[in-house]
């Protein structure tokens, strides 16, 4: 492959926003100009068997596959980390605001109790019905239970991370409710029945011909059309009449502000804002996890959200819900999930200081590689890896291995979690409750014996003279060598350096 | 389980689980120190990287500025008295009682911020001044008035006025509605409004 | 001072030229370094797949090779960062913490503890990419992150500034991991590959000669992945360079 014709997604290619005004903002970012041709296929996410170990390098490999897909995914993704690395370069106190955000979610995270009622006695106050749910069912039995004492059968909602973890919609289905995502990105991902594959560009694996296809059999529009503002204006007036027609309306939540019993929804397209204030019903989603001490604390937090998620100042909707409008009702579900048990993990709980900003799948060279639907899983990348396992230690066992623990996510992380350390305390976690394969353990079993023995290092170790000086063998005598399938095997030298030195030097150490 | 067992639950679980140190709260400083003494320019600057505009008067004062702006537009709502009484315009007062999906064939939007950030370039709107929420979002395009002397340094400062603790809604509105959600391309207008463009306006008592 | 060389396995096994080149750089500035015979390889392979327990022993080997220097030193910065912070199947004696507290990264050592000032032997006049290993860089911090907010600084260019002849370039990407990984390499070849070639063409855009660093297994990695992609980038560890070994 030469180098004039190749696919490097490190390329900048096609449209970049450099120079221009708005290059700031917005989390717009360079996309890829593709060759006219037939548009190449969406490849799909992990194969989902049942309670099987997600196989995220075999998805991952599809995605590799599709260059089109692969080219455009990670260039977009790298877009938004270099976007949020010049906002960083603005803001002086950038490391300061760190490490305060990650204080104040230690501090909140450690007097959650206190915080939660706090928050839930000022919501009340306000005129907020406030419910608690213990499990995904729990909260979907509950919003589904006020719907129907409300008779609302159409329900408009903007993005969050909670429902899709509660598997929200398929429950309403069953519920009898008809549920419109408002989100662009989400509503798209709705209508292709698939999962989101990022936390805040929920579509972002897809190309916009892949939207023109599913737009054109879901909501009519002209399949041979995939011009990105046609695309979003045809959703925008498909969905405007949703909106004016819906029974109830309903938001996640970025924080909790407990001084004031506000929620905070951050959102880019004013949708969160359409779905709450539009109908006579508003109902919020939120994980116990998102409790903020008060107002002071909220600036720190939306100082930092947008700015790691897509490299703008603020997202261009942030908005307050006290308390319900006059003549209409607001209800809160806070919500456990899981979460009380991860607050007892003595390795992972900071984990719980996540404000899903996703600059950790932006700057995360093996998620840009494999797409966030490769890892089966609610949450994908590097914060996926440390928090599935939670939710199914089995079926996610393998997820944390899809790292090379290089710790970039660490560093872009608003709230500080020490992300890759945490992936190397489940690999532990996992070896330890015979979680991994068993080949890997013999394997690192029978290394651990040969290291731990210079001698029989020393006899593992190929002749000088063998055809076979590869690899050490723990590494190359398995069936797992699969080193030179991309890659050539390294020149094989005349003498190992043990070897060297004893011929030049002695044992002694004595220059001959 | 009810609700109310499952907040018992999950209050004896944090308890139970939660670790076992004590760290303060820390103090948030205002991180203002190098902000402008004009905050004018610092927030327009902003407010067009963030897809917004500023509304040039053009030498008009900015009542007639406004009416320029909207003469000729299709149906105009407005939050705000400077312009009730022009029988030249269509004009719709937006009243507390109205419904909310009423503004759906609105064109125009005007309404007054409590104030601006310099920092973003945000809006601060609440319920006081958009008398119906979405007065902020079913119009097509919006205008809003800020008077320049209520323009805050940076988010510290604009937490600690009184509209988060007075207002069951308030929301920082920054340029218009935008996606970039299909490969990255920005699209402003994708479910709010499409424009946003800020009058400097000294507010009259 | 007397130095304990740690020669990683693969380093061993593949490049014992690099082996070579830190011995006799180590020397050239007075060191007295010893090559302890029994050493055999830092435990990493097996930490980092989880198996902390089957790494234990081999831990206590490398203690007992290295407790009684002034200081370690190793070429790679990867095995040099998992004894230093990564060290924790072995029982925390006073002989473990001298030897995670004085194992050293050759860079670092250089720059840190020799405070070396020049390399009047070395001369390199080529165009070179410079590619620091993630633990070596957010491990080992030798030079500033591009993620973080901090003061832009390099050990490894502060020590090729000292080259005669030797041009630096700049690739687009210089902080993101080329994929090596360790077992990822071999566990998730897929990606791993796909990730030393991106690295490979991004090297070889910014017209690069030669690749150096201060880790041979990242270089290992990308080599293999050029070689596969026909690229005529060739790849040299910083001890070489530094050494003032003809090419």
């Amino acid at each position: 492959m030469s180098l004039e014709h190749q696919d490097a997604p490190t390329t900048p290619a096609g449209r970049t926003n450099d120079g221009a005004p708005a290059s700031l903002t917005h989390g717009a970012g360079a996309s890829v100009t593709m060759p006219p041709r037939g548009p190449e296929p969406q490849p799909r996410g992990a194969v989902v068997r049942g309670n099987r170990p997600i196989d995220q390098e075999e998805a991952a490999k599809r995605f590799m596959a599709a260059p089109e897909h692969l080219a455009m995914h990670d260039q977009r993704l790298w877009d938004l980390r270099q976007k949020r690395d010049r906002q960083k370069d603005t803001i002086e106190e950038w490391e300061e605001l760190r490490q305060l955000a990650s204080d104040i979610k230690t501090h909140t995270l450690t007097h959650l109790d206190t915080y939660l009622e706090q928050f839930e006695k000022n919501a009340t106050a306000n005129g907020v019905k406030v419910r608690w749910a213990k499990d995904a069912a729990e909260h979907n039995s509950i919003v589904a239970g006020i719907l129907r004492s409300k008779n609302a059968k159409r329900l408009i909602k903007s993005k969050s991370m909670l429902t899709e973890e509660c598997g929200f919609r398929e429950a309403m289905a069953e519920a009898g409710v008809d549920v419109v995502e408002t989100d662009l990105g989400e509503r798209i991902q709705q209508l292709d029945n698939e999962n989101p594959s990022h936390v805040v560009v929920p579509a972002v694996h897809k190309l916009r011909t892949d939207v023109a296809e599913v737009f054109s059999k879901t909501i009519g529009s002209d399949p041979n059309n995939s011009d990105v503002s046609y695309l979003t204006e045809q959703q925008r007036e498909h969905t405007r009449p949703l909106i004016l027609n819906a029974d109830a309306g309903m938001t996640g939540c970025n924080f909790a502000v407990a001084e004031t019993g506000s929620v905070v929804v951050c959102t880019n397209e004013g949708n969160a804002d359409l779905s709450a204030n539009t109908t006579g019903l508003h109902i919020v989603s939120v994980g116990i996890e998102k409790i903020i001490p008060n107002l002071n604390t909220l600036a720190v937090f939306v100082r930092m959200l947008s700015r790691s998620a897509l490299g703008s100042p603020i997202t261009q909707y942030t908005s307050h819900f006290r308390g319900p409008r006059r003549g209409a009702e607001m209800h809160i579900v806070i919500v456990d999930n899981g979460r009380t048990e991860r607050l007892g993990m003595e390795k992972f709980w900071t984990s719980l200081k996540c404000i899903r900003c996703g600059a950790c799948m932006n700057t995360c060279p093996v998620f840009r590689r494999s797409g966030g639907l490769s890892y089966g899983a609610t949450y994908a990348g590097p914060i996926g890896l440390i928090i599935d396992p939670t939710f199914n230690r089995h079926k996610y066992s393998t997820l944390p291995f899809s790292s090379t623990m290089n710790g970039s996510c660490t560093n872009v992380c608003p709230v500080k979690i020490n992300i890759h350390e945490q992936i190397a305390s489940w690999r532990q976690v996992l070896a330890e409750t015979h979680e991994i394969p068993a080949f890997k353990k013999t394997m690192m079993k029978a290394a651990g014996m040969l290291l731990a023995s210079p001698k029989l290092y020393r006899a593992s170790l190929p002749m000088a003279d063998s055809a076979l000086r590869y690899l050490p063998r723990f590494v190359i005598y398995n069936k797992m060598n699969t080193w030179t399938r991309g890659r050539e095997m390294p020149h094989i030298p005349k003498e190992t350096f043990h070897q060297w030195y004893k011929r030049t030097r002695g044992v002694n150490g004595k220059k001959k | 389980m009810s609700s109310t067992d499952s907040r018992a639950a999950i209050f004896a679980a944090i308890r139970a689980n939660r670790p076992n140190i004590q760290p303060p709260l820390p103090e948030v400083p205002l991180f203002d120190e190098k902000a402008p003494s004009d905050l004018v320019p610092a927030f327009s600057e902003m407010l067009v990287k963030m897809g917004g505009a500023v509304l040039d008067p053009q030498g008009l004062d900015s009542l007639s500025a406004l009416r320029s702006a909207v003469a000729g537009k299709g149906i105009i709502a407005t939050c705000v008295p400077e312009l009730h009484g022009d029988p030249s315009l269509q004009i719709r007062q937006i009243l507390p009682d109205m419904d909310p999906r009423s503004l759906s064939d609105v064109e125009i939007g005007v309404v007054r911020a409590a104030f601006g950030v310099a920092e973003t370039g945000s809006l601060c709107l609440t319920d006081d001044e958009l008398i119906v929420n979405t007065a902020g979002y079913l119009p097509q395009h919006l205008i809003v008035l800020l008077d320049p002397a209520q323009i805050v340094a940076n988010l510290h400062n604009a937490y600690r006025r009184p509209e988060f603790r007075e207002h069951n809604y308030a929301v920082f509105q920054t340029g218009p509605s935008a996606t970039a959600d299909i490969e990255g391309v920005l699209i402003h207008g994708a479910q709010g409004v499409r424009s946003l463009r800020v009058l400097f306006c000294p507010k009259q008592n | 001072m007397r130095v304990g060389l740690f020669v990683p396995c693969y380093v061993d096994a593949f490049h014992p030229e690099v082996g070579q080149a830190t011995l006799e750089l180590l020397e050239r500035f007075g060191c007295e370094v010893d090559y302890p015979f029994d050493q055999t390889c830092c435990g990493q392979p097996m930490t980092n797949t989880g198996c902390h327990k089957e790494s234990k022993a081999t831990e206590e080997l490398f203690v007992r090779n290295f407790k009684d220097y002034d200081y370690i030193v190793g070429p790679s910065g990867s095995c040099v960062n998992h004894v230093r912070n990564n060290f924790d199947a072995v029982e925390q004696t006073d002989d473990v913490k001298h030897v995670r507290t004085q194992t050293y990264e050759l860079v670092e050592f250089l720059h840190d503890v020799l405070k070396v000032d020049g390399f009047p032997w070395a001369e390199f006049p080529h165009k070179v990419a410079l590619h620091n290993n993630c633990n070596a860089l957010r491990g080992l911090n030798i030079a500033s992150m591009t993620e973080l907010r901090e003061k832009t600084f390099s050990k490894p260019r502060d020590l090729l500034g000292m080259v005669k002849g030797l041009e630096l370039v700049d690739i687009t990407r210089p902080d993101e991991c080329c994929g090596f990984g360790g077992t990822f390499s071999v566990f998730e070849e897929a990606i791993s590959a796909r990730m030393g070639q991106d690295k490979a063409r991004d090297q070889a855009r910014a017209g690069a000669e030669y690749v150096t660093s201060s880790d041979s297994s990242c270089m290992m990695h990308q080599e293999g992945c050029a070689k596969r992609l026909n690229l005529p980038t060739k790849y040299i560890h910083i001890a070489q360079i530094l050494n003032g070994e003809p090419v």
